[in-house]
């Protein structure tokens, strides 16, 4: 059991490493921000005694890499700044969108996986067969469709005239689970069609590889029932496979979110982010960019431990 | 009754390309010389039907001016126009010709993707034979590097960089191009370090070929099959970037055509049931269906995949 726990330690410390990194190259961004941050606070009428003063406050004219410490651990502590806009507390920005994006990712989420792996085995029992082909042809076009398209085209059949649900995520006041479920719904439906094909396509893959192996075939003359070989015998060793697959899907969902959030104008993370990209909102921008990138290394942190998990042959390695 | 009209229509448009790429077939491997013909036989429909779009596309881009029968910026008339004879699509959200600026957004959008993609490949490829050509430290720096980069996610990364330069066409396409260039070093160096340890290669190292030799004469033949289908799905994954970004509004600025702000532009229309914003959306999905169809069946052909 201890050899399990040795692997878990290194991959977190190596996703700690990662996360260290990344939040190097998120703070080197200031620094290449052209113009004075100071400046840039204050508006183009701060004197240039004010300027002054603000620089040093900020500690501004301290040495690179001790203002990168100071910056790490502000953000450690939570510490996230404040934004250039209108000067509230970037962590507190956050802190109040992060759980709308985390639940509407986990709801599609909870949608996407179950049905793309049932999708994936049927296409595998049912391979070259017409619903095979079908959903193999779909896979392919729903992949090469933009985020945008599929939640208009949502949008203009379920939602507007006649529609059934509403267009626009609106959460004023404190919705139920059940009233968050359905303003919720068309907004998780389209993350779900985007990230439902590629893994439905990749645990085919994955199981149809392992059909031509012996003891499937082996199982096959013994007379079981094809759903049986598939269930009890192929998807235990695709496992890896598809939890790698899921994992890198659902840190598409992350990324995915934002131009679903502006589509449906759903109050969360990525809407925070374009709309501080175009104000330029570098400590915003900042915040939010570190918690994708944090959920981000964190999923395919998950993966790899649960894909060794599933193998015995990796936990028992050497 | 509105579901069965539907799933009617549908049915017919997809009888309807199955047929216009089984023509297309039939007249490219008509006028085409014998090798390629032999070729294009094999191609399935859907992939003949991704041709026939690409090549569209292409001839839409091109002839533009002559194609559009408005002006890419002119106003001629009232905001929201529905169809009719003069515009054959209405006008847009400022009164601008729909038609016109769907056909120059061909050019501007896919241009754009591709000088974007034909940057990302030229740089990723070249970076990623070399080191897996040279190996030690040189490889050691670059991968590690683009190990950091892909860490975070792409489009995330993109907006926090566009943060810094600022949004503008050029920042786009590099920061696009830079980002991307780092999944095209990712697969050519793998395919590289397979091609390196062949004994051909040792042959011609101990014959003295120079490093430039070495890369162009013998590895990157061998390894162009798949970096070719590659750049095909590299393609996409721009397109729909660059879409994205102007559709939010940071990528291709007011006033040139583009599809993805065109769709932003007028997406109002489409709660009261109006079609015409999904159309711009439409053309971006049908592109990079074709491209995608056409790279299917060549990677199906490279790998010999018939399950």
């Amino acid at each position: 059991m201890s050899h399990i726990w040795i692997m878990i330690a290194q991959r977190l410390a190596l996703g700690v490493m990662t996360l260290f990194i990344v939040s190097l190259v998120i703070f080197l961004g200031t620094e290449l921000l052209p113009g004075d941050f100071a400046q840039e606070i204050l508006g183009q009428s701060a004197t240039p005694e004010t300027v002054a003063a603000l620089r040093d406050r900020l500690g501004l004219n301290d040495p690179m890499h001790i203002r990168y410490i100071n910056w790490l651990s502000d953000v450690v502590r939570g510490d996230l700044g404040v934004s250039l806009a209108n000067g509230q507390s970037v962590s507190d920005l956050i802190g109040r969108r992060l759980g709308n994006t985390l639940s509407l990712a986990l709801y599609a989420a909870a949608i996407a996986v179950p049905l793309s792996i049932m999708l994936g085995i049927l296409a595998a029992l049912f391979r070259n067969s017409f619903f095979d082909r079908f959903a193999n042809a779909s896979a392919l076009t729903s992949i090469s469709f933009p985020e945008f398209f599929v939640a208009y085209i949502l949008i203009f059949f379920l939602a507007g005239a006649g529609g059934v649900f509403p267009s626009m995520a609106n959460f004023r006041g404190d919705p139920t689970l059940a009233e968050f479920l359905y303003r919720a719904f068309l907004p998780a439906f389209t993350l779900t069609l985007v990230v439902t094909a590629h893994m439905m396509r990749m645990t085919r893959a994955a199981i149809i590889n392992l059909l031509a192996s012996p003891y499937i075939e082996m199982a096959r003359l013994k007379g079981m029932n094809p759903m049986r070989i598939i269930v009890k015998h192929a998807l235990p060793n695709a496992l890896a496979p598809i939890i790698n697959v899921v994992a890198l899907n659902l840190a598409y969902l992350i990324t995915g979110v934002v131009v679903v959030e502006v589509v449906f104008v759903y109050p969360g993370l990525g809407q925070l982010m374009v709309d501080s990209v175009a104000a330029r909102d570098m400590p915003v921008v900042q915040g939010v960019a570190l918690v994708f990138a944090g959920a981000y290394v964190l999923l395919n942190l998950t993966a790899d431990v649960l894909a060794t998990l599933s193998n015995p042959r990796l936990v028992h390695r050497r | 009754m509105g579901f069965l009209t539907g799933l009617f229509w549908f049915v017919v448009v997809i009888i309807a390309s199955m047929a216009a790429g089984w023509m297309f077939r039939a007249a490219a491997v008509g006028i085409s010389p014998r090798g390629v013909a032999k070729e294009l036989k094999t191609a399935p429909l859907t992939a003949s039907f991704g041709m026939l779009m690409i090549l569209i596309y292409i001839v839409v881009a091109v002839f533009a001016p002559l194609i559009a029968p408005f002006s890419e910026t002119a106003i001629v008339g009232r905001e929201y126009q529905p169809w009719d004879s003069v515009h054959l699509l209405g006008t847009d959200n400022l009164g601008r010709d729909m038609l016109s600026r769907l056909i120059y957004a061909a050019r501007n959008t896919v241009g754009i993707a591709f000088v974007t993609t034909a940057l990302a490949f030229g740089v990723g490829s070249i970076l990623g034979l070399l080191a897996a050509t040279v190996g030690g430290w040189l490889d050691q720096i670059l991968s590690r590097t683009v190990d950091v980069l892909m860490a975070i996610p792409a489009l995330i990364f993109a907006l926090l960089l566009l943060t810094i330069f600022g949004t503008s066409v050029i920042n786009m396409i590099l920061v696009i191009a830079l980002i991307d260039s780092t999944r095209v070093f990712r697969l050519a160096r793998a395919v590289a370090m397979n091609i390196v340890v062949m004994d051909y290669v040792e042959a011609a190292k101990l014959r003295g070929e120079g490093l430039w030799r070495l890369i162009t004469r013998e590895i990157l033949p061998n390894a162009m099959a798949p970096l070719v289908a590659e750049f095909g799905l590299r393609f996409c994954f721009v397109f729909l970037t660059i879409s994205a970004l102007s559709f939010l509004g940071l990528g291709m600025q007011p006033p040139t055509a583009d599809w993805g702000s065109m769709v932003k532009d007028n997406a109002t229309l489409i709660s009261f049931g109006d079609i015409t914003p999904l159309l711009p959306a439409g053309a971006i999905a049908l592109l990079t269906v074709s491209v995608n169809f056409v790279v299917d069946w060549q990677l199906q052909r490279a790998s010999g995949l018939k399950e």
